[in-house]
Formats: structure tokens, C-alpha cells, sequence
């Protein structure tokens, strides 16, 4: 595969009716509203450019690109000129020529001049346009006033600024305003003073700039350039692939030369990002190369001995023969399986594959347990499937968006940038979350309301806010005549029309003022295309499921699912949690969400793996560790996640594992888990295997092989190592082969693979005899079950209640640079921007504690104690605190309960009833915690071969 | 008592005009302050109601009062009219300027005042366009383009809003015609924007004025309070700039009423179809807004009657520099630019010959006596390699060194460039250097860096004279034909105009006189 350029037509894509035109000689006919500088290079006529880039609207500032137009004055500027019918257009000219070249030899008198020894050599567009232009002599000299003394900005731990290769088109400037809406950069000064300069002419680390890298795509010098390109050189080659952080699933081009990786440029044609990044996907992916990363397998007797490196053949006869001796000790479901959203489709159909055919149980989970669980029961008993209804482009037609319990902008940024555009342009916003979030108000985006409501109160909001529609005729009776089930209908009108569910009744409970109330559910019900974008802040509760369906109930109720720019939409947190849930990871549910207990499905299954499989659903992750503390279950294969540090209540996770006799972590870092494992293999990065991901909008994306593994096998082929070792005689050579078995078995995957993908670029499923093409929105015509389902969502307060003893309640959640329990973001240089996790303690509530910012406090709840320090914001109401809980020092789910959602058993994270207290240092919790992790983590090297 | 009429325009009270205005009513008189009449070697001015006449003394001060009252004074004018530099002009657009206390809405309504706006209301929008369209009226901001179609293309265009711009950042140095207007008689042009908003369905407008004009400002805001009503529902409001030049660009203009860095957008999307806040919007000069109440008062006709071949109506000509009679002088287009320095300005006030005279403010063209039959009209001053502008006429004597003045004109565009394009950014400062370079006789000898045997490409030699001016043609060049807006664009007129008419003072072999014959 060779190196090339993503073609850039200079302007972005027009809609309009054709239009013909001619273009040196040449007849085209384009969409009314392309420019002309588009119109010519889509008959491969590059008109020179320098301030044009097919991501930003037309500015016009460089004046390269003029043209001449026959019956027109002057030489306008292709960029900014639209086609018209007619038009005779010449691009070359004598007289255009010598623009150009004056143009340009302007330019390189302010240009330092080397370009030999410049990271950009090759490729930097100036370069290449003076040559397009044929400058050869600068008759101004070299010695004019000039901007060739600018300091470089280093500060930056992924990119360089450097303000002499600056050439002022702007392009940055406008990449911060339309892609990734920041607005962090600007042009300072004015004429020939302008330089860049980020916020109020600060560092770019200090600025408000969030390193999305959007700004460095957009430079067409190397004065914004990665570092990684001046250590490396320009790449030689490229490999499609998506990116493994968040469930927006970003394609990228991984651009390499040789077997290194030299940066990760979002890719143009990428479905869910449109060539957008943010600074994870784009510059953190140093994870990889860390010497942290453990590449041996490693087997120990006890947890207290250190890690004894061993070959992958004996590191995976042990665990077949543990596992097989634990089974035959206590029994069939003594062991189990937990399978990982940051894996591959492939890998995690592969892990519960394992347990069903090689366990002969149902004893898998996954993660999601702790996430999104409730949104598949949510929306399958409301929709009837358990994903997401749009695509992310369907909010650029929402005109009004309600976020609730989901923070974009940190959590989703490439998605969030999306919306803020879409906000930009008009769209009204309503922000349901009891921190002030910074969607709530932000550069050019203001939501019209904010309901910063207590936590756990979501469902008595939502239910006031369908009180508020139902009583004031809101409803779109026709849409709910036709779609939806008129019973339960009728039930849940009468349900949410009591007094008892009114904004007025309810106001003491959520703090919020009923007006703001009625006044959002009102704008919601009446605004137009109204789309619902959601977070862990609704799941991860007490009542989790209710909130999904109280949800789902809104949005039927007001006719806003079925169409472009509506819809509910589950923001998910990992790269393949859809995947995950998608594959079959969950105890009672085979791949496609059949239920273990359908006769009919099962059969398919065993026919297909030649074993007969148990009816009987297996054990959820909180039940394998009640079974381990228990002492009836012994053995876990655990891939790719961190339960110690991101499950609740750690204390019992940690006694649970302690008392398994076999746990198999595989990671790619010793992570908190493995502190309790006997077993350890390496696992490999997304960079080097082949697979698939699926997003948050239902999106199978490739994920391609761009280096070998450097731990010498991918995920998959170490799942089927063990499988292998188990007698299962699996055969698979290429994860192609694995999805073609899924295909076969799951009828919502029934038309995927590997070719398609490749020629598509990416399938939303489902993708099968009815849609081939797959299906971007769902429910279009009627809902997957039916009927759509109205339930009535109880008000039920959580058991987690504030009294004397823990006054305040905390909630936790996540940051733009770091990622979950941070094993990969910790391990770069995100760590610039988050080095700690922090509480966040309204100022009356610090000042009460005698609390000053930047303070060691200690936080406690009935489950735990942890330190950390305080940042005293108003962005949490008087009664609430925050944290993240991105950093294994903190601790943060020490603190959580074992409360959990009613229905799926997700735990309640965003409910803690807690103090918070002055304190001097770490807890005895953390001291010990340290010390026994260190302890864990002695390696003992192999013998070194003779 | 008394009736005395002084102005309070601002270069009046630069004049002395508030200790005069004083000095009258300490005597006992009804002082009545007006806007200035427009002739600045006569003031301080005062005029004494006499019999119903207006006698006028000037210029006179405090100390002068007895004289005047008693009509004894030798500064006595008398009949204000019939003084030369007022009897000969045609007054459409400043008729109540010097005459009325600006902001006395009976004064306005007395004199004519509102007449437009009600004859505009009794006609449909489209009859309103179809007026100023018959008039022949072109924009006075400078680029002459035909108000009326201006205005045709925001009716036509259907949005939910729009607006009227009034352009009152009157930055080019010799130009007050727009603030005189504003100070002297604000109804005027608060009467022309209501029409336009008749005219095209908006119901909001802006005037952007430049911060140097206080008295602007508060007279414009003071006349927006009072006349709220008869406009309504059209409302006003007053912004103010901040001191960029560029921000006269009328997109630029725009983008500061929004809030934004005062840059120039590319065109299209023109204004009237995606103006302000992306909607349509007509942006009119002051003087374009202010002369629509007399074309719909008085008859599009009145207005097309006057003028020269193109040029429609009058055009208020603003008289500056070296000039002995300066002020401003409005008439109907087609008076020569001899006439006007000559006879009307009186020829240069240090006495000296005229050597030159700008026309159309900084980045107008510098024109010889030579061409002083120039009649006064958007295409001769083009075809002559010149332009009109917004009617600012500079006067310089012989004493003038032109390639300082082209020098300034690239300082100029140097200082006021808005940097988003690049041979405004890039080329005004190199132009600098090379008139520096050119003025110094001191071409540029080949750099350390050129001199380097790394370097292969360029010319190793030192540059001549003449490449220099070639040079700085070439780059000309680049500006008028490559800029985004008229700043760059329009910086070469003076710098060309210097070249070619006053070659001599740019030095080199071929400034030799008709060397070449």
C-alpha cells in the first residue's frame, strides 16, 4: 500500500440542482452551489489553492486560486465563486499565471526557506503551489520586515506551532470554529501584524484549546505539525482503521512508514467523524509503545507471589487444565467468562463462544452490565431492539436537542462537535444533568434550558415532563394511533396525568423550578425534529431501565422517532459496547438478542458448534463474585477489562476474586485486576489486528491490522489458543472467517462481511435480506416489535439516600483527556491536562467544610473512604459532588455501593450518599491498596534460554 | 429677543464655535445652534434673523458680538444664500443642513421633513424601488453601484428578517459630508432608512458610525429617541466602530456589527441576499440613505434631472487639503475638477500653484492640472484611471513630493489592511519598502542570503532602478487585480497615478522628461 493524499476539492459538497458549465474546455455538470474550484477538480482541474480545504466553508483570503470568467469583470476567486449556468471558466491563463506568481512570491518573502530540512518536506502545500506556479525568484529579497523571528509553541505535548511557517490563511482558525467548535484560535492583530494566536494569545496548553488536532489536519505548512512527524519524518503509507477510545468509532487513517506508526489522521470519508478527531483517537496512542505494556505471558501459583514469566504454550496448558480441574472439583458453573467492549466483535463472539461450547455454561458478561444494560431492556420492551434509533448525521436536521445524563463534549467529543454545530446554526437545547455541563453554555451555544436536577430523580423528571405534555395536549395523537400500542398507551397517559406527577409536585425532589419544567417539556414537544442524546447518567441508577423507557415513552409520545433528526440515542462509552451486547455477551442472550432459553435459536447454535448448549441463563458479573465469595465459583477468564477499578464497590470485587483459584487476566497493562490473577496474557492493541468495531449508531466499522502484534499473537488467536487447549478444534485463520460465523448465526448481522465492508466503508446493522445496504435509521415505518410500547415508570427513590452521616451525594463521570479507568490515556501525555482525579464541591458546601480549593478531602460513604483533592466550581449544585474516576490512586468506586438497576443489575454509580472531610492524606484503604499492588506486581524474568 | 443661529457642528466648535454661541446668549440673544452650512473659512459663523432674513457674519468671535448685533461688524456676509460659494450649488440632500436646529422635529417637519416617508408609505414596496431606480441614484460610499437595484434584489429576497445598514464609517482622510449630514440634520437620514425599510420589508436598521464622531453619535442617538414614533414600527440603533478603517468595507462593517473581528467576507454571497446575521440586507451609504426623502418628495424625476450621463442627481462634493475654500459644496454631477479646485475652492490656500489633487479619498487617484476638464462623473474619473468614491477632493500645492504620497498610500493600506488577504497583508508592506528603496535611489543590492551559492535561482546581481519600478507596477498589479476588497485593491490607484503622472519624482533614468522621444 502506498502513501496518497486524501483528494481535496477545495470547497465543501453541494446540494443544489445541476448546473453545467464549462471549465477549460471541459463540460461538467455539478450541484448549483458547488464553486467553481470544486467543479474543476472533480474533472481533476486542481486550481491552486492554499486557504481551501474541503472541510471548511470558502474564505477567499489567499487569492491563488483566480480564475477568469468569460463576460465577468476581474478574476474572481474560485473558492468563493458558485457555478451558474453557462458559465465559460478558464483556469490558466498568461495573466492568471502572473497573479499567482505575485501572490506567491509575497508569500516566500515571508517564508523561511528550509524546506530541505522542514518536517512538512513533501508535504506541505505551500511548497507544492509554488511549484504550481513556477516562482523562481522573490524580487522583494529576503530581508524585508518578516515574521521569521516567531518563538515555536512547544507546549503542546502532540503538536508544535510554529508561527514563521505560518502562512495566516486561516485554516486553523476556522477548523477550531466549524469542525470542532471551540473557538479556542484566532487571528491576532491586524494586516501584517496578523499572527495566530490561541485564546487571549496564550500557550495552546493553556488556551482553551482541547487538542482535537483539527487545526493541525487543517495546516497546510508545518506550522501546526505532530511532533511525531518531526521525530519520524513523513509517513510512507496508510491504513484504514477506527479508532478503539469511545463509542463514536472515528475511522482513521493510521499513516506509517514501515512497521511504525507515525500519526493517526481522522479520515475524510469515515461515517460517524466526517475526518474529525479529538485528542484521544488522534494523539494517544503512545499506550501501545509503553513500557508498561507486559508482552510474556505470566502464570504464579498465589496472588502474593510475583509473576513468573512462562512460554504461551504453558501459560495456556495451565489454564485449560485449571479450568477443567476447577470444573470437575465444583462443578459445570464454576467458571465463567467476561467479555470486552475495547475488543473486537470478532474476539468477544470468540469469549462467550468459549464459555457456551468450551464451559458448556452461560456464565458471560461484559462490561456493558455496568454501562448501557438498561438501555437494551429499556428499548427492547419500549422499540423492540436494543440500540440506538439514528445515525450520528441525524442531528444536523434535530431542532431540538435534549441531552440528559450525558456529557458530549468530554465523553463524545467528535460526536459533540457534530451537535454544537448543528446548535450553532439554531437548533435549541435542553440540557437535563445536575452539573453545569459545558454544553450548557459554551462559545456560541447556550441551552435554552437547564434542569440541573438531583441525582436519581431522572424518572420523576421525565414522567413531569410527559405530565406536562399529556395534560396540555402536546401529544401527536395521530403518530401515536398509528405507531404505537394504544393500551398501554392509554395507561401511561392516565398514569402521567395525576396532579401527583406534576412539575409542581416533584419540584422539591429534583430542585428544579416546575416553569423550567414545562417550560423544556413544552419546547421538546412543539419545537420540531426533537432528538434525545443520553449518557451513563441515565443508566447508571437505581432505576437505569425506567429512565431508558421513560425515555422512549417521551419520544412516542411526541411522534419524534421514525425520522431524520429525532430518535433516542444512547451515547456509548466504549469503542465496541454495541459490539459487545451486539455478539452475545450477556448471560441469558445469544448474539442478535435471542434469549438462551429460545429453543429455536439454540438449535442453530448447537448445530452449528456440534455441542449441546444450556438452556439456563448463567451468572451476571455481580453474581460470579456473590458465587466466588460464596464459594461456588472459582475460575474467570476475564479480556480486557479493569473490574477491580471500574466495577462498584471494590472492596467486594477484590474478595470475590480473592477467593477464585484460577483468574485469567488478559490486558495489555497489569492492571488493577490482575492484581488478584494467577494467570496473565498479553493482549494486543487495535493497531495490531484485524476485526471490526460497531458504534453507538449501530456502525460496523474494519479494524485493520497495521503492525504485528508485539505480543505475539492478536486477542482472537489467543481466545482460540485456550479454546484449543479446551479440545474445542476451532480453525480459524483470519477473524474474516469468525464474522462470516456470526453472520451466519445472527440474523441482524445476516448480510455482513469483510468484503462488504471493505467496499462500503462501514454497515449499520441491521444488514440482511431486507436491508442489504444495512439500515441507518430505525423504527421508519413501525417500530421493531410492533407496536410501539408505552410503560409506566414508577417513581422509585433509591435505597442510597443522604441522611447526617453522608449529606452529600456523588456523582462521577468522565473527562475529555483521559478514558475510563485510564490504562491506555494515563500511559501518554494526556496525562498534561488530568493528572488526578478531583472532587468537584459546590463553594457553600467547601466554605461549611472549611474547604479550600486545591485541599486533600477525604470522601466517604458506607462503603468505603478515599482521598483526593478538591476543586471548589460551581458547576455542581450546593449538595452534590463529582468526581472522575480515571486514576487506580483515587479509587473512586470504593466509595460506590452494590446498589443497582432493578432491572439489568447496572450499578449505580451516579448515586453515592457521602461526607466530605478535610483530610491529610491517602486513607488506610489506599495505603494498604499500594502497597498490596505493588507487591502484586513483582515480575520475575524467565530464565534466559541456553 | 434676538434670534442668532450658530453651528454645533463638530469642526464649527473646532472653531471656536461654542464661546461664539456663549458669548450670544450671555448678550441676551435666542441662540439657536444648527449644523454647519459647509464653508470653513467663514466660520465661526453667525447668523442674525433680521426681518425675517438670516444675515450672516463670519468668521467672527466672542469679542465680536456688539459689532455684529449692530450690524457693524466688517465680517458681515449678509444673506447667507446668495454668498457665491451657496448660491451656485444644489442643495437636494443637505437643503436643511446650517438651516435648522438639528434635533427640533418641528424645524424638520417645516422644512419639508417627513414628506418621503409619507409619500413612501402611500406606495407599494415595489413603487418605492421602482423611484429610486428611476432616479438614477448610485451608492456615494464609492462603488456608484444603482441603489435601486440594490434595494430590487433585497425585496426579492424572502427570509423572516431584514435589515438596513446605514455605512457611517467615513474614514477617508477629507471626508465629513456624512457626519456634517449627521450632526446637522439626522432626520434626513433617519427619513431615508424608514423608506428603505418600506422599501424592501425590513424593520430594523443599524447606522455604524465611527468612533472619531461623538457628536454623531449622540445626535444620531438623541434623533432616533425622539423620532421612534413617526418611523415606527421601523427601529434604530446606533454602533459604533472601533477605529478600523477597513471596517467601512461594508462586509467588514457586518462582521463588527455582529461582534466579529472587523474582516472583509468574500463575495457572493452578496449583503442584500445574505447580509447581516446571514439575511438580507441593504447597506447604503449616509449620503445614499439621505438623498432617497428628496427623490420621493419631490419626484425620482427632480433627481434624474441633474447630473451627467450616468451620474444621476447631486453628489455632496467634501472640498479639503491645501484648498483656500474648503468645506462642502453640493451639486449636480458634471461639474469639472478645475471648477471645483479652481473657482469654487479658490485655488490652494498657501497661494502656491495646485500640483496635484486626490479625488475619492486615500486610495484615489492623484490628478494632474493637466486633467482638470475631468467632468465630474463615476465613469470619466474611471476611464481616467481614477475613481470618485465618496466625493473627497484633496488639494496639494507644488511643494508636494509624490512618491511620499504613493509611499503613504501603501502606509496607508499597510496600517488599515484587515490581513485576511494576502496581497493587502504581504504586499502594502513590501510596498513600503520598495518605495522606500525607490525614494532613497537605493535599489536593492543582492542579500546575504540570495548571495549564498545555496541559493541558485534567484538573480545574483543587485536589482536596477528600473526593476524596482517594474517591480512595484508588478505588485500594483497583484493588488488591484488579486485583492479581496477595495482597501488593497484600490491602494494602487494613488501609488499608479503618482507613477505615471509625476514620474519625475520617483528618480531613476527614465524620469527623465520624454526621454524617449
Amino acid at each position: 500500500m502506498t502513501f496518497t493524499r486524501e483528494k481535496d476539492f477545495g470547497t465543501p459538497e453541494a446540494m443544489g440542482e445541476a448546473v453545467s458549465l464549462t471549465i477549460d474546455g471541459q463540460e461538467i455538470a455539478v450541484p448549483a452551489g458547488t464553486s467553481i474550484m470544486r467543479a474543476a477538480a472533480m474533472v481533476e482541474t486542481d486550481i491552486p489553492k492554499l486557504c481551501a480545504t474541503d472541510s471548511l466553508e470558502s474564505f477567499g483570503s489567499c487569492r491563488l486560486c483566480l480564475v477568469e470568467i468569460e463576460g465577468r469583470a476581474g478574476y474572481p476567486a474560485s473558492c468563493t465563486t458558485p457555478v451558474a449556468p453557462g458559465m465559460v471558466v478558464h483556469t490558466e491563463s498568461e495573466r492568471l499565471r502572473k497573479l499567482r506568481r505575485g501572490v506567491m512570491e509575497l508569500y516566500i518573502s515571508d517564508h523561511p526557506l528550509d524546506c530541505l530540512t522542514c518536517s512538512a518536506n513533501g508535504d506541505c502545500e505551500l511548497q507544492d503551489q509554488a511549484g504550481a506556479v513556477g516562482l523562481r525568484d522573490v524580487r522583494f529579497g529576503y530581508e524585508g520586515e518578516n515574521h521569521l523571528e516567531g518563538c515555536k509553541d512547544e507546549s503542546n505535548p502532540y503538536f508544535t506551532f510554529d508561527p514563521a511557517k505560518c502562512i495566516v490563511c486561516s485554516r486553523c482558525v476556522r477548523a477550531c470554529d466549524e469542525t470542532q467548535g471551540t473557538l479556542a484560535l484566532t487571528v491576532d492583530g491586524r494586516g501584517f501584524a496578523s499572527k495566530i494566536a490561541a485564546s487571549q494569545d496564550e500557550s495552546f496548553l493553556s488556551s482553551e484549546c482541547v487538542s482535537c488536532g483539527a487545526c493541525v489536519q487543517a495546516c497546510p505548512t508545518s506550522a501546526l505539525i505532530e511532533n511525531t512527524v518531526i521525530e519520524k519524518g513523513t509517513p510512507d503509507r496508510s491504513v484504514v482503521t477506527t479508532c478503539a477510545y469511545c463509542g463514536v468509532g472515528c475511522a482513521f487513517r493510521a499513516e506509517m512508514r514501515g512497521e511504525e506508526l507515525v500519526r493517526m489522521v481522522p479520515w475524510k470519508d469515515g461515517k460517524a467523524n466526517h475526518g474529525h478527531s479529538c485528542v484521544k483517537g488522534r494523539f494517544a496512542w503512545g499506550y501501545a509503545q509503553h513500557r508498561d505494556r507486559v508482552l510474556n505471558p505470566m502464570v504464579r501459583g498465589a496472588v502474593d507471589e510475583p509473576w513468573r514469566e512462562v512460554s504461551w504454550e504453558e501459560a495456556i496448558a495451565h489454564v485449560a487444565s485449571e479450568y477443567r480441574r476447577i470444573q470437575k472439583d465444583y462443578g459445570t458453573r464454576a467458571i465463567g467468562g467476561i467479555t470486552s467492549s475495547r475488543c473486537t466483535n470478532e474476539e468477544t463472539f470468540l469469549v462467550q463462544k468459549l464459555v457456551r461450547q468450551g464451559f458448556g455454561n452461560n456464565n458471560v458478561d461484559t462490561c456493558a452490565r455496568v454501562c448501557h444494560s438498561p438501555t437494551g431492556y429499556g428499548l427492547k420492551t419500549t422499540f423492540g431492539t436494543s440500540a440506538g434509533t439514528q445515525d450520528f448525521d441525524s442531528v444536523q436536521y434535530a431542532d431540538v436537542i435534549l441531552v440528559i445524563g450525558a456529557n458530549p463534549t468530554d465523553g463524545h467529543p467528535v460526536f459533540a462537535s457534530l451537535m454544537k454545530r448543528r446548535l450553532r446554526q439554531g437548533a435549541k437545547l435542553i440540557v437535563v444533568d445536575p452539573r453545569r455541563i459545558d454544553l450548557v453554555r459554551s462559545p456560541h451555544i447556550e441551552a435554552s434550558h437547564h434542569l440541573p436536577l438531583r441525582p436519581g430523580t431522572n424518572v420523576a423528571m421525565l414522567t413531569a415532563m410527559a405530565h406536562v405534555i399529556v395534560t396540555e395536549g402536546l401529544v401527536d395523537e395521530a403518530y401515536v394511533r398509528e405507531r404505537c400500542d394504544t393500551e398501554a398507551y392509554a395507561e401511561w397517559a392516565e398514569f402521567v396525568s395525576d396532579p401527583a406527577h406534576s412539575p409542581e409536585a416533584i419540584e422539591e425532589l429534583t430542585g428544579v423550578p416546575a416553569a423550567d419544567v414545562r417550560a423544556a417539556a413544552r419546547l421538546y414537544a412543539t419545537g420540531g425534529n426533537a432528538a434525545i442524546y443520553y449518557g451513563l447518567g441515565v443508566t447508571e441508577h437505581s432505576q437505569g431501565s425506567s429512565t431508558v423507557m421513560a425515555i422512549a415513552n417521551l419520544a412516542m409520545a411526541t411522534g419524534n422517532v421514525g425520522k431524520e433528526g429525532t430518535g433516542v440515542n444512547p451515547l456509548r462509552g466504549q469503542n465496541n459496547v454495541q459490539g459487545a451486547c451486539d455478539m452475545g455477551s450477556f448471560p441469558h442472550e445469544f448474539s442478535g438478542y435471542r434469549h438462551v432459553s429460545d429453543n429455536a435459536a439454540r438449535a442453530q447454535f448447537e448445530q452449528d458448534w456440534g455441542v449441546a448448549l444450556d438452556p439456563e441463563p448463567g451468572l451476571r458479573i455481580p453474581n460470579m463474585l456473590d458465587a466466588a465469595t460464596d464459594g461456588t465459583f472459582k475460575g474467570i477468564f476475564i479480556q480486557g477489562e479493569d473490574i477491580l477499578q471500574s466495577d462498584p464497590n471494590t472492596k467486594h470485587v477484590a474478595a470475590g476474586l480473592a477467593a477464585m483459584e484460577c483468574v485469567v487476566v488478559q490486558d495489555l497493562f497489569l492492571n488493577e485486576t490482575a492484581n488478584y490473577a494467577h494467570v496473565f496474557l498479553p493482549g494486543s492493541t487495535f493497531l495490531e489486528k484485524d476485526g471490526t468495531f460497531t458504534n453507538a449508531e449501530r456502525r460496523i466499522q474494519r479494524v485493520r491490522k497495521v503492525m504485528e502484534p508485539r505480543n505475539g499473537y492478536g486477542d482472537w488467536e489467543v481466545v482460540q489458543l485456550v479454546a484449543n487447549a479446551m479440545g474445542l478444534g476451532w480453525t480459524y485463520t483470519h477473524p474474516s472467517q469468525i464474522m462470516d460465523e456470526i453472520a451466519r448465526l445472527t440474523p441482524t448481522f445476516a448480510g455482513v462481511n469483510y468484503q462488504m465492508l471493505d467496499e462500503r466503508g462501514s454497515l449499520q446493522w441491521p444488514v440482511n435480506a431486507a436491508a442489504p445496504g444495512g439500515t441507518p435509521m430505525m423504527h421508519i415505518d413501525h417500530f421493531v416489535r410492533g407496536k410501539g410500547n408505552f410503560v409506566v415508570t414508577d417513581y422509585v427513590p433509591t435505597d442510597e439516600r443522604t441522611g447526617p452521616r453522608f449529606p452529600l451525594l456523588l456523582t462521577t463521570g468522565r473527562i475529555l483527556s483521559q478514558y475510563n479507568v485510564g490504562a491506555q490515556t494515563r500511559r501518554t501525555a494526556n496525562v498534561n491536562w488530568h493528572e488526578e482525579d478531583r472532587l468537584e464541591i459546590h463553594p457553600h458546601d467547601a466554605e461549611n467544610r472549611g474547604i479550600r480549593d486545591g485541599n486533600w478531602v477525604s470522601l466517604r460513604s458506607r462503603a468505603g473512604e478515599t482521598t483526593l483533592r478538591a476543586l471548589i466550581t460551581d458547576r455542581v449544585a450546593p449538595g452534590v459532588v463529582y468526581t472522575t474516576f480515571h486514576h487506580p490512586d483515587t479509587q473512586a468506586n470504593v466509595i460506590t455501593t452494590d446498589f443497582s438497576d432493578w432491572a439489568t443489575n447496572c450499578p449505580e454509580y451516579k448515586v453515592t450518599a457521602v461526607q466530605v472531610t478535610p483530610s491529610n492524606g491517602p486513607s488506610d484503604w489506599q495505603q494498604s491498596y499500594r502497597a498490596q499492588a505493588e507487591q502484586s506486581r513483582r515480575i520475575e524474568p524467565a530464565e534466559p534460554a541456553e | 429677543m434676538t434670534r442668532v443661529f450658530v453651528s454645533k457642528d463638530m469642526a464649527s466648535v473646532a472653531l471656536g464655535a461654542d464661546g461664539l454661541a456663549r458669548a450670544f446668549a450671555d448678550a441676551g440673544c435666542e441662540v439657536v445652534r444648527t449644523g454647519s452650512r459647509g464653508l470653513f473659512s467663514i466660520e465661526p459663523l453667525v447668523e442674525v434673523e433680521t426681518d425675517g432674513a438670516r444675515i450672516a457674519y463670519g468668521p467672527v468671535g466672542p469679542g465680536d458680538v456688539a459689532a455684529v448685533l449692530d450690524g457693524s461688524h466688517p465680517a458681515r456676509i449678509g444673506a447667507i444664500e446668495a454668498h457665491p460659494f451657496f448660491a451656485s450649488q444644489q442643495r437636494f440632500t443637505f437643503a436643511r443642513c446650517g438651516v435648522t436646529d438639528p434635533l427640533n422635529l418641528a424645524d424638520y417637519a417645516a422644512n419639508g421633513g417627513w414628506k418621503g416617508l409619507e409619500a413612501a408609505f402611500s406606495l407599494s414596496p415595489q413603487e418605492v424601488v421602482d423611484a429610486v431606480k428611476a432616479s438614477g441614484l448610485r451608492g456615494r460610499g464609492g462603488a456608484g453601484f444603482p441603489t435601486g437595484i440594490k434595494w430590487q434584489t433585497v425585496l426579492d429576497t424572502d427570509a423572516d428578517e431584514k435589515f438596513i445598514v446605514c455605512n457611517a464609517d467615513e474614514g477617508d482622510s477629507g471626508t465629513f459630508a456624512d457626519r456634517m449630514l449627521m450632526e446637522g440634520d439626522p432626520y434626513c437620514l433617519i427619513e431615508g432608512m424608514a423608506i428603505a425599510g418600506h422599501a424592501v420589508g425590513a424593520t430594523h436598521g443599524y447606522i455604524y458610525i465611527r468612533s472619531e464622531y461623538p457628536f454623531a453619535i449622540e445626535a444620531m442617538r438623541e434623533a432616533i429617541a425622539r423620532s421612534a414614533g413617526k418611523v415606527a414600527p421601523f427601529t434604530l440603533e446606533v454602533r459604533v466602530g472601533a477605529g478600523a478603517y477597513v471596517c467601512g468595507e461594508e462586509t467588514a462593517l457586518l462582521d463588527s456589527i455582529e461582534g466579529r473581528r472587523g474582516q472583509v467576507r468574500a463575495k457572493p454571497p452578496l449583503p442584500a441576499i445574505e447580509g447581516l446575521w446571514g439575511k438580507p440586507t441593504v447597506i447604503n451609504n449616509v449620503l445614499s440613505l439621505a438623498a432617497v426623502p428628496f427623490i420621493l418628495a419631490e419626484g425620482a424625476q427632480a433627481y434624474a434631472d441633474v447630473g451627467f450621463g450616468r451620474s444621476r442627481g447631486t453628489m455632496p462634493i467634501q472640498i479639503a487639503g491645501n484648498v483656500k475654500n474648503g468645506g462642502l459644496y453640493e451639486v449636480g454631477f458634471g461639474v469639472t475638477l478645475g471648477e471645483l479646485v479652481d473657482e469654487i475652492g479658490g485655488g490652494t490656500a498657501s497661494g502656491r500653484p495646485v500640483r496635484a489633487v486626490q479625488v475619492g479619498g486615500p486610495l484615489g487617484a492623484y490628478f494632474p492640472p493637466s486633467m482638470f476638464h475631468l467632468p465630474f462623473d463615476y465613469e470619466a474619473f474611471a476611464q481616467a484611471g481614477g475613481l470618485i468614491g465618496h466625493a473627497g477632493i484633496t488639494v496639494f500645492d507644488d511643494s508636494v513630493d509624490m512618491a511620499h504620497m504613493a509611499r503613504f498610500a501603501m502606509e496607508f493600506c499597510a496600517v488599515e489592511s484587515c490581513g485576511k488577504c494576502t496581497p493587502c497583508r504581504i504586499g502594502s508592506t513590501r510596498g513600503v519598502e520598495l518605495i522606500d528603496r525607490i525614494v532613497a535611489k537605493a535599489p536593492r543590492e543582492s542579500g546575504a542570503l540570495e548571495a549564498m551559492p545555496q541559493i541558485r535561482n534567484t538573480k545574483g546581481a543587485a536589482r536596477t532602478h528600473d526593476e524596482e519600478i517594474d517591480l512595484l507596477r508588478d505588485l500594483c498589479d497583484t493588488m488591484k487585480y488579486g485583492s479581496l476588497c477595495a482597501l488593497g485593491g484600490f491602494t494602487p490607484y494613488p501609488v499608479l497615478s503618482a507613477l505615471d503622472h509625476f514620474r519625475e519624482d520617483f528618480g531613476g533614468a527614465s524620469a527623465l522628461p520624454e526621454a524617449a522621444e
